[in-house]
């Protein structure tokens, strides 16, 4: 973990809800899976958010705005400076992927896919993803990940775009070595249990510091007891305890 | 050159700055954003004699200038802290810690103290009496002078080493509470806990913490602390060591002139994990703006 101060380089709506900001400062030693902490003027705790693309001279994430701490962020304009934690978190396991890693984002689990997606076909993995939403309005980066090279499969629950249903009707009779996957606590439970190989999940939790001093967001898995911080986000298929 | 060196019961500190317990683990982890022997010392997480998960999550809120911590108590227990994570503070941290220790009984206070006052890196004992008596009806044992006094007896019969009871503020008059442990033969009093409180999640339109209630900590209830700190160091003889929502080298100071011998600084190294490195590092720059020579020298210096 280390401080550093970015300079906002952009900072725009994706949709409604979803904002993409790049930041331009030292990016070193940030892997993907991992997550930053963000200093918000006004606001007591600072406001995790995972990497969405380790970029040349800086990062890129996208957040939901879910409260008043996201809707402050959503209104930084280029220019401004941020004081963020980075390097938090474990990060996925790149070993483990074999030759063809199936990718699941549901809504704002998206985002730490794409990083994840760009560095597992940069090693010449044959990557497919699934991405979930609810309905065509919230879909985005659909395009980027094909653009990467994956195949992108994509499911809403309402049935306005792609296949209708959820990640776990994607992902049936689909051939993959491996998975990795990032979403709301039911969409991880359930793949969890459609899932036919061993795979990784990033869970998320209510921080205090978000970098193991307080305890705060420890739960139980059948490895010991875990700090999502710290030695998660990412927790194995194996070591879960629902 | 200005003097930030204190004495808390016997062993000098080279500033009174002392990250609080709960906030900053068993140390070392803060040993690789910079170099711990800085501080005064630390108080390490709370201890009890059995391992202990805590709450379930959520266990955090966040408020207006402060937050709610509900963690439970989480840590290792006693006989793992003495076997893996003193032996990892030892390589990063050469100075006394203060051992902090918590109990559900008078005989898990005596077992856990008398266990850690035997370590050779343990300097002062600091004995959390928050938590809640499982004999006695689920009271905290810090809501009442006699339970608080019992546990200091208990303790102090087992222990070589200072004693430092932690108050709670949760009291209709923490003053009595404090009188009564210096009876008992604490050799301090630190305060304050973090004090009760809760939010609730307007969108689910439930309690935020699984736990309904937790500790409100931060910048907000330094007031509160500081006015507590300045109530019981002028009632009791014993040191006392001041903490809640100290979040600068000013703050320190106020903290002394209102009669603490030593500060703790707690939440806010949970949003700065630099925090008590930034305070070391600002307090001569403070010290020479306020006309303090000495930081011994202003202890209570409030006083009216």
């Amino acid at each position: 973990m280390k401080q550093v101060i970015f300079e906002i380089k952009n900072n725009k709506p994706l949709n409604a809800q979803i904002m993409e900001m790049t930041l331009a400062g030292d990016n070193q030693g940030v892997k993907a899976g991992q997550f930053i902490n963000i200093k918000i003027d006004g606001f007591y705790l600072r406001r995790p958010i995972s990497v969405c693309e380790i970029v040349d001279g800086g990062l890129k994430i996208i957040y939901k705005i879910v409260g008043k701490g996201t809707e402050v962020l959503s209104r930084m304009k280029t220019g401004e400076k941020l004081d963020v934690l980075i390097g938090l978190g474990n990060g996925y396991d790149l070993t483990l992927s074999g030759d063809k890693p199936l990718l699941i984002g549901g809504g704002v689990g998206v985002p730490p896919m794409y990083e994840l997606c760009k560095q597992l076909i940069a090693q010449g993995k044959q990557v497919t993803v699934i991405l979930g939403f609810n309905a065509k309005s919230e879909i985005f980066y659909e395009k980027e990940f094909e653009n990467l090279g994956a195949k992108v499969l994509v499911t809403t629950a309402d049935g306005s775009y792609g296949i209708k249903g959820f990640v776990t009707d994607a992902m049936k009779g689909l051939d993959y070595s491996y998975f990795y996957t990032c979403g709301p606590e039911p969409m991880l439970k359930a793949v969890h249990k459609q899932s036919v190989t061993d795979g990784e999940m990033s869970f998320e939790e209510r921080m205090g510091c978000g970098f193991g001093a307080c305890m705060g967001c420890s739960c139980k898995t059948l490895t010991g007891n875990k700090r999502i911080c710290k030695e998660g986000p990412v927790l194995k298929k194996g070591e879960i305890l629902w | 050159m200005v003097n930030t060196k204190v004495n808390l019961l016997g062993i000098e500190l080279d500033n009174p700055v002392i990250p609080a317990s709960g906030t900053f683990g068993y140390g070392y982890e803060f040993s690789g954003l910079y170099d711990i022997n800085c501080l005064g010392t630390f108080s390490f997480k709370g201890t009890t004699k059995e391992p202990r998960f805590g709450n379930p999550t959520p266990r955090i809120a966040e408020c207006t200038a402060g937050m709610i911590n509900a963690v439970g108590l989480q840590n290792p227990g006693v006989h793992k802290v003495i076997e893996e994570e003193l032996p990892k503070l030892k390589k990063c941290f050469n100075k006394k810690v203060m051992a902090n220790v918590s109990g559900f009984s008078v005989e898990e206070y005596a077992y856990t103290c008398e266990l850690l006052d035997k370590q050779e890196q343990v300097g002062w004992l600091e004995v959390n009496v928050s938590c809640p008596n499982v004999h006695g009806g689920g009271m905290s044992f810090g809501t009442q002078p006699s339970a608080a006094a019992e546990v200091t007896r208990a303790v102090k019969k087992v222990t070589n080493k200072p004693i430092i009871i932690k108050l709670s503020p949760n009291v209709t008059d923490i003053v009595s509470i404090a009188k009564a442990c210096e009876d008992a033969g604490a050799d301090g009093i630190s305060l304050i806990n973090t004090m009760l409180g809760m939010r609730i999640d307007l969108n689910r339109k439930k309690p935020i913490i699984a736990n309904v209630m937790g500790g409100f900590s931060g910048s907000a209830i330094f007031p509160v602390a500081l006015r507590m700190v300045y109530q019981v160091s002028s009632a009791v003889k014993i040191p006392v060591v001041g903490m809640g929502g100290v979040s600068s080298a000013d703050d320190v100071i106020e903290m002394m002139l209102a009669g603490a011998t030593a500060v703790e600084v707690g939440a806010y190294n949970l949003v700065n994990p630099y925090a008590c490195r930034d305070i070391i590092n600002d307090l001569p720059t403070a010290m020479q703006k306020y006309k303090i020579n000495s930081l011994s020298e202003i202890i209570g210096g409030a006083k009216v």
